[in-house]
């Protein structure tokens, strides 16, 4: 659902590595000046990723409140499994798995609706682009705070809305176990559809009108010009969006923690609120660990998966015909 | 034109028409609640909930805008996404310029351990990059926010920037090497001013991300001084949670300053966007 910037991308620019250097690339320049160029990049890069993830993954295999020098309460695999058998924790695999299933279903068609829609000629259709494109831009948490008002318990917009429709009766929005995750994804799609929606407007631009002439030529219809040549050149940005849609779930926190803090009774957790509570309002910094590498895990378990069987065909197309036979 | 031809295309536009309405409505309805809220008093918000505001009170909007807190925290929001940004870019664009037109040994190994950055979900380590800035006596300074934020961005950025220094022709770097350039003045003088829209790309992305951060700030600036602005609306929240009316002016101020730069920067953030999200 939230599209963090692709890990495709690091994929892709790996992929392109190896290009032959072309005339005067193969200098060597002096140690001093390539230390001097690499340093500022590399030291940020150690101190403020590699080693918190590294100290993760250590941490995760010890007791500990986080307090005083290292941890030394070696604990083995148990914060692992008391991990497998905590509720929350698989409560929040639930979660995302059911978040995962609502917006490939429900948010990525209707963002790709209408963007089939905007590629159409009509009047205005830059000011419906452009305003599609807005609840993308603000920021989660004050869109949180927003939306926690719009579905207050005390008489809020929603229920005002309900009344004015002729429903009649109060809704527990986000205090009822069972339709708090709906309403959550109902937000989550009002938030990110225009972005998926303009990914897929960027990848419609790019199939030459020239295939639709072609077919209209030889008689082609309207649904069989979608289905035979829009569905197909559009999978290599379908099946992008999914894999944003699916990793961006995985990661989801600040627009559910303003929100919700996770509740009713974790009804709305997920995994990196888990990790938060556990981590900084309980002090079990061991387990959060647990936590925080499982997530790491999920997510690159499905991005490795991912690109393996559904996007290699796509990124090996994709970097040859955009970049003239890089191989 | 035929009857037949103009008539299916009216239909065809009132059919566009309807969706886009219907999409436009479910799209600008909670940010007109929004923006109309803050001009309501609550109990206007109790009994005319989907009217226009009658009368129009302006005295919750003029309160936050009288408001220090609004300004120090819109200040420190801006001042951590400027200097994130310069870090950022000028970091990623000396490294990327190393990758993409010099060759020495580890150059690949480097690029990889760069780009598999982009798998640590920023999440997995907040917790202890806590307890590193709390050694460092980091914690509520701006810093403790600039500097992760920094390098999270990092491979991102790298890569963008590798993939369009690449393609600047080497005739370019020859010619300025006959003209006495050492690689600094090529650098600062030829590479940087012409890749300037790829530059303004990656600023674009960097600013929007430190903007909208959330849960590093959270963690970090646990007294008021350097407090960004989501922050402040979470806080100011929970701080006047049963006046509606003045929550909704400033959440309505705190949004603005993005759609301000959206209408400006919308072309910057459309590209970077959809060039990381269709190509790679």
């Amino acid at each position: 659902v939230t599209p963090t910037r692709d890990q495709i991308r690091s994929d892709a620019g790996r992929a392109g590595g190896g290009a032959p250097p072309r005339r005067g690339r193969g200098r060597r320049p002096g140690a001093g000046t390539l230390a001097a160029f690499i340093a500022p990049a590399l030291i940020l890069f150690l101190l403020f990723v590699l080693v918190p993830v590294l100290f993760a993954g250590y941490t995760a295999f010890f007791r500990w409140n986080g307090l005083g020098g290292l941890p030394t309460d070696f604990a083995g695999l148990e914060n692992f499994r008391t991990l497998v058998a905590d509720e929350v924790f698989l409560g929040d695999l639930g979660r995302i798995g059911l978040i995962t299933v609502l917006s490939i279903a429900v948010q990525l068609p209707m963002a790709f609706g209408l963007a089939m829609l905007l590629h159409q000629r009509f009047p205005g259709r830059t000011a419906f682009r452009l305003l599609f494109f807005v609840p993308y831009i603000l920021t989660e948490a004050v869109t949180a705070v927003l939306f926690g008002l719009i579905f207050s318990p005390r008489r809020g917009f929603a229920d005002a809305v309900l009344a004015g429709l002729g429903a009649d009766g109060r809704i527990g929005w986000l205090s009822d176990r069972g339709i708090v995750l709906f309403v959550i994804f109902g937000i989550l799609t009002w938030k990110f559809f225009g972005f998926h929606m303009i990914l897929y407007l960027a990848g419609r631009q790019n199939i030459p009108e020239e295939l639709y002439e072609a077919a209209r030529v030889d008689g082609a219809t309207g649904r069989q010009l979608f289905r035979h040549i829009t569905l197909p050149l559009m999978g290599p940005t379908v099946r992008i969006t999914v894999f944003l849609s699916v990793i961006g779930t995985v990661q989801l926190f600040d627009l559910v923690y303003v929100l919700t803090k996770g509740g009713p009774y974790h009804a709305s957790e997920t995994l990196a609120i888990t990790m938060y509570e556990q981590g900084f309002v309980r002090g079990q910094i061991g387990y959060a660990s647990a936590l925080s590498i499982a997530m790491f895990l999920i997510s690159l378990v499905f991005a490795l998966i991912y690109q393996r069987y559904v996007l290699s065909r796509d990124t090996q197309g994709a970097l040859t015909s955009t970049d003239g036979g890089r191989t | 034109m035929s009857v037949n031809t103009t008539r299916a295309r009216i239909l065809r536009n009132t059919g566009f028409y309807i969706a886009a309405f219907l999409a436009s409505v479910f799209v600008a309805t909670p940010i007109l609640f929004a923006l109309l809220g803050g001009f309501k008093d609550n109990q206007q918000l109790r009994e005319n909930a989907l009217g226009l505001p009658d009368p129009w009170h302006t005295d919750h909007y003029l309160d936050v805008l009288a408001n220090a807190t609004f300004w120090r925290q819109l200040g420190n929001s801006v001042l951590i996404a400027l200097a994130t940004t310069f870090i950022v870019v000028a970091a990623a664009a000396a490294v990327a310029y190393i990758f993409a037109r010099f060759q020495f040994k580890g150059r690949e190994g480097l690029f990889t351990l760069f780009a598999a950055g982009m798998m640590f979900p920023f999440a997995v380590a907040v917790l202890p990059l806590f307890i590193i800035l709390r050694t460092f006596e980091m914690l509520n300074s701006p810093l403790g926010v600039i500097l992760p934020q920094a390098a999270f961005g990092l491979p991102l950025t790298i890569i963008i920037l590798r993939s369009f220094f690449r393609h600047i022709p080497a005739e370019v770097e020859e010619a300025a090497t006959i003209d006495g350039a050492g690689p600094w003045r090529f650098f600062v003088q030829i590479l940087l001013p012409m890749s300037r829209p790829v530059i303004a790309t990656v600023s674009v992305l960097a600013l929007v991300g430190s903007w909208n951060s959330y849960l590093l700030p959270l963690v970090v600036l646990s007294k008021p001084t350097w407090q960004t602005l989501p922050l402040g609306v979470t806080q100011f929240q929970g701080e006047y949670s049963t006046e509606t009316a003045k929550v909704l002016a400033f959440v309505m101020l705190a949004m603005l300053p993005a759609l301000v730069f959206y209408a400006f920067a919308e072309r910057h953030l459309i590209s970077g966007l959809t060039s990381g999200g269709t190509k790679g």
